[in-house]
């Protein structure tokens, strides 16, 4: 990638030997031409991105109820107002039980279906293409879907029609937890959803590995099948295996909609962004509190991804495999 | 990036410098849009609010009103249920916010000043509201909103059913209970009270003798009978009689009548889909007691129309519930009894109303009178939300209601302490 680019933006070399004959009255300084190109993106981001961060760190020091202007100064109120809330703190929990499930079993599952899919000799770009469309579907249509006709409570919905023929009672899967079938309902929804992009990477990073590798390895003796899925495949996918679960840890902490849509009003399940909008943006409208439990969660955030990336070496090159 | 040490200006580069420029011209052009169609500030443009209306033909009415109203040009978002208060409260913050909404009067929208005073409006025919409806909606003398709808909720039942398994309507909760064992078969549940059973959480306060604030508002839904009701509600719930996960909500009427369960918690405003749908084959009774010293009980729920008092448009606004919801009595008896069937507010209109002067929903205008809770304005979201909290641990899970009701208290009390002082 860098390399294309340099030698394209070095083309126009030739300017060099001509600079008694600039082209026009705009000759800038290298600043003025870095300025010129990231300014406008500059902008953007300090607009939409560093200005709402920095607001609402300001406003969690506030009471701060329907309004965002506030005026009474209450401290450190919130952090402990939102540190002993029980609720928020429960749905740190709930997250990070969500994340340490659904991070490998998407991985898992997005690994299997790529090296199914590697393996065909026929209909290799349908199935390609049947697994990926998911991928496609939005959060909120799937968890209705899954919500009303999947998971319905009702006699007629699928999951009970089917339980039926076995003679099973009739589940009520999501309006009562115990025992927690909800997380069925959320667990199915999620992977259905995407998997498939997942297994799209892992695709792509298998056509890469070079096959002289399997037939030096079958030379060597070694058996296909697991041993060379363990010894070859696996470790030849371990940059794309990084990026998959880094971008894996991220979904689940944005997770949101399907919590949102399929968990509606309980006080369970909830992970904290979920929780953050009841508090802030939904019926309570106490910025001061959900602001100050945004903060808490970016600085959590910050350091997983920290420490992430000392231990996964993340972004460090693909040198070490 | 090294490649631009390149330092006079060739062709290429110019051509991108220009690109930059127009992007960032046209991110500055996205500030005017605020979405209003433009021309805000001569007054002639309002917005108002609707959550959405179930039966048919509702949406269609409002519009239709907001069209024939001269003096500015009214347009009317539908917004989904569930997403109508969430998507209310952000919006009343920004610029892009209504200036007419319908809402539940609740006193933190007086406190922080989002509604405004509407007394004037009133005070003309004031003497011809159900006075209950003007005393929910007062704070200190001065009235926040126009009532346009009372919407009493009860309990709905097949006549049939109930003959055929020998129930008869039952009294007492214990007797709601044995009816819902009575009446579940294979393919037919009891009982529903909506997938989450907040619809009866304050009926079922009511009905154990306690309230949710008393006179000087303090906390009132923490007594011995509570407790005892929601142990109740447990029991229920975990019996299997009751019909959970519906593709359907309590406020809409398919539950019974598409024969998944014998007896629904409903409303007065589904009563044209129930006769259009079992004929004659339907009841219906108030909450029945909780507790010996209790008595059934009714929620006079309804709707309301307020004005946004930081928009930019009070006046106009205010004009135009005053065309509408006060001088108009055609259309207000119209959206009261001509789509679902709701209580009109106005004595003159109610008494006219012959929709509901005989059968079961004369019987519906009893129970509203006779057992009807209305709004307590001092009962705000997040209190409400406290309690769907109460019964979300220790109804729908298996917590204990005594912990369940300290942690409300807890929330309830961070409330009133904040509103009341």
């Amino acid at each position: 990638m860098s390399t294309t680019t340099a030698r394209d933006l070095a083309d126009p070399a030739p300017a060099k030997p001509t600079p008694a004959a600039p082209r026009r009255g705009l000759r800038g300084s290298r600043t003025l031409n870095f300025w010129l190109f990231t300014g406008p993106f500059l902008i953007g981001l300090a607009l939409f991105v560093y200005v709402p961060i920095g607001w609402s760190l300001y406003l969690s020091f506030f009471e701060a109820r329907f309004t965002v202007t506030p005026e009474k100064f209450t401290g450190f109120a919130n952090y402990t107002y939102m540190l002993t809330n029980p609720d928020f703190v429960g749905s740190l929990g709930t997250f990070t039980v969500f994340a340490a499930f659904i991070v490998p079993t998407t991985w898992a599952l997005s690994l299997g279906l790529a090296l199914l899919v590697n393996r065909l000799r026929f209909l290799r770009g349908f199935f390609r293409s049947v697994f990926f469309l998911p991928t496609a579907c939005s959060y909120v249509a799937a968890a209705l879907i899954w919500k009303m006709s999947i998971f319905s409570g009702v006699r007629f919905g699928l999951m009970n029609t089917v339980l039926d023929w076995f003679g099973v009672e009739n589940i009520a899967w999501l309006a009562d937890p115990s025992p927690p079938w909800y997380w069925v309902v959320i667990v199915s929804a999620r992977l259905w959803l995407q998997s498939g992009f997942y297994m799209i990477l892992f695709l792509a990073a298998l056509q890469n590995i070079p096959g002289e590798l399997y037939e030096a390895a079958a030379i060597d003796g070694a058996k296909p099948g697991w041993q060379t899925f363990r010894h070859i495949t696996l470790p030849q996918l371990r940059a794309t295996s990084t990026a998959v679960v880094l971008l894996l840890l991220i979904a689940a902490y944005q997770a949101f909609d399907e919590f949102f849509n399929l968990l509606s009003k309980t006080t369970w399940g909830r992970p904290p962004l979920v929780e953050l909008y009841y508090t802030a943006l939904g019926e309570n409208q106490d910025y001061g509190a959900g602001s100050a439990g945004a903060v808490i969660l970016t600085v959590l955030i910050c350091a997983v991804t920290l420490l992430q990336g000392k231990f996964l070496g993340f972004g460090k090159g693909e040198g070490t495999t | 990036m090294s490649a631009t040490s390149n330092s006079t200006w060739s062709r290429r580069s110019l051509l991108r410098a220009a690109a930059g420029m127009a992007a960032a011209g046209s991110l500055a052009a996205c500030g005017g849009n605020n979405g209003r169609g433009g021309g805000s500030g001569s007054g002639e443009n309002l917005v108002q609010y609707f959550h959405a209306y179930g039966e048919a033909g509702t949406e269609q009415a409002i519009k239709r009103y907001a069209a024939a109203y001269d003096k500015a040009h009214v347009t009317t978002q539908w917004i989904t249920s569930a997403d109508f208060e969430s998507k209310l409260f952000a919006t009343l913050l920004t610029k892009n916010a209504p200036d007419v909404f319908e809402f539940h009067p609740q006193i933190q929208m007086v406190r922080s000043g989002q509604v405004a005073d509407l007394t004037d409006l009133i005070a003309p025919v004031k003497d011809d509201f159900n006075p209950a409806d003007i005393a929910s909606h007062t704070v200190d003398g001065k009235t926040y909103g126009v009532r346009m709808i009372d919407d009493p909720q009860f309990f709905f039942y097949r006549r049939s059913m109930l003959d055929k398994a020998g129930v008869k309507v039952p009294q007492t909760l214990d007797e709601l209970i044995e009816a819902a064992a009575k009446l579940t078969t294979g393919k037919v549940k009891g009982l529903f009270l909506g997938n989450d059973l907040h619809a009866v959480i304050n009926p079922m306060i009511w009905s154990a003798g306690a309230d949710t604030l008393d006179d000087k508002n303090r906390i009132a839904y923490h007594t011995d009978g509570v407790v005892d009701g929601l142990k109740k509600m447990r029991s229920v719930f975990t019996s299997g009689h009751l019909l959970l996960d519906a593709p359907t909500d309590y406020w809409d009427p398919s539950a019974l009548n598409q024969g998944l369960c014998a007896i629904q918690f409903c409303g007065m405003w589904a009563m044209p889909q129930f006769q259009k749908a079992l004929g004659d084959d339907w009841g219906i009774f108030p909450f029945p007691k909780v507790t010996d010293a209790g008595k059934p009980s009714v929620y006079n729920g309804g709707w309301s129309m307020f004005v946004n008092a930081k928009g930019e448009n009070v006046d106009a606004a205010k004009e135009y519930v005053k065309w509408l919801w006060i001088e108009q009595k055609k259309y207000q008896e119209d959206w009261a009894t001509s789509y679902g069937f709701h209580i009109p507010p106005r004595t003159s209109i109610a008494a006219s109303a012959s929709k509901l002067k005989s059968g079961t929903p004369a019987e519906g205008v009893r129970l509203f009178n006779e057992f009807g809770h209305f709004d307590n304005i001092g009962w705000t979201q997040a209190m409400i939300t406290s309690l769907e909290d109460v019964f979300a641990d220790c109804v729908r899970k298996d917590g204990s209601p005594e912990a369940a009701l300290d942690k409300a208290d807890k929330a309830v009390g961070r409330e009133l302490k904040k509103l009341f002082g």
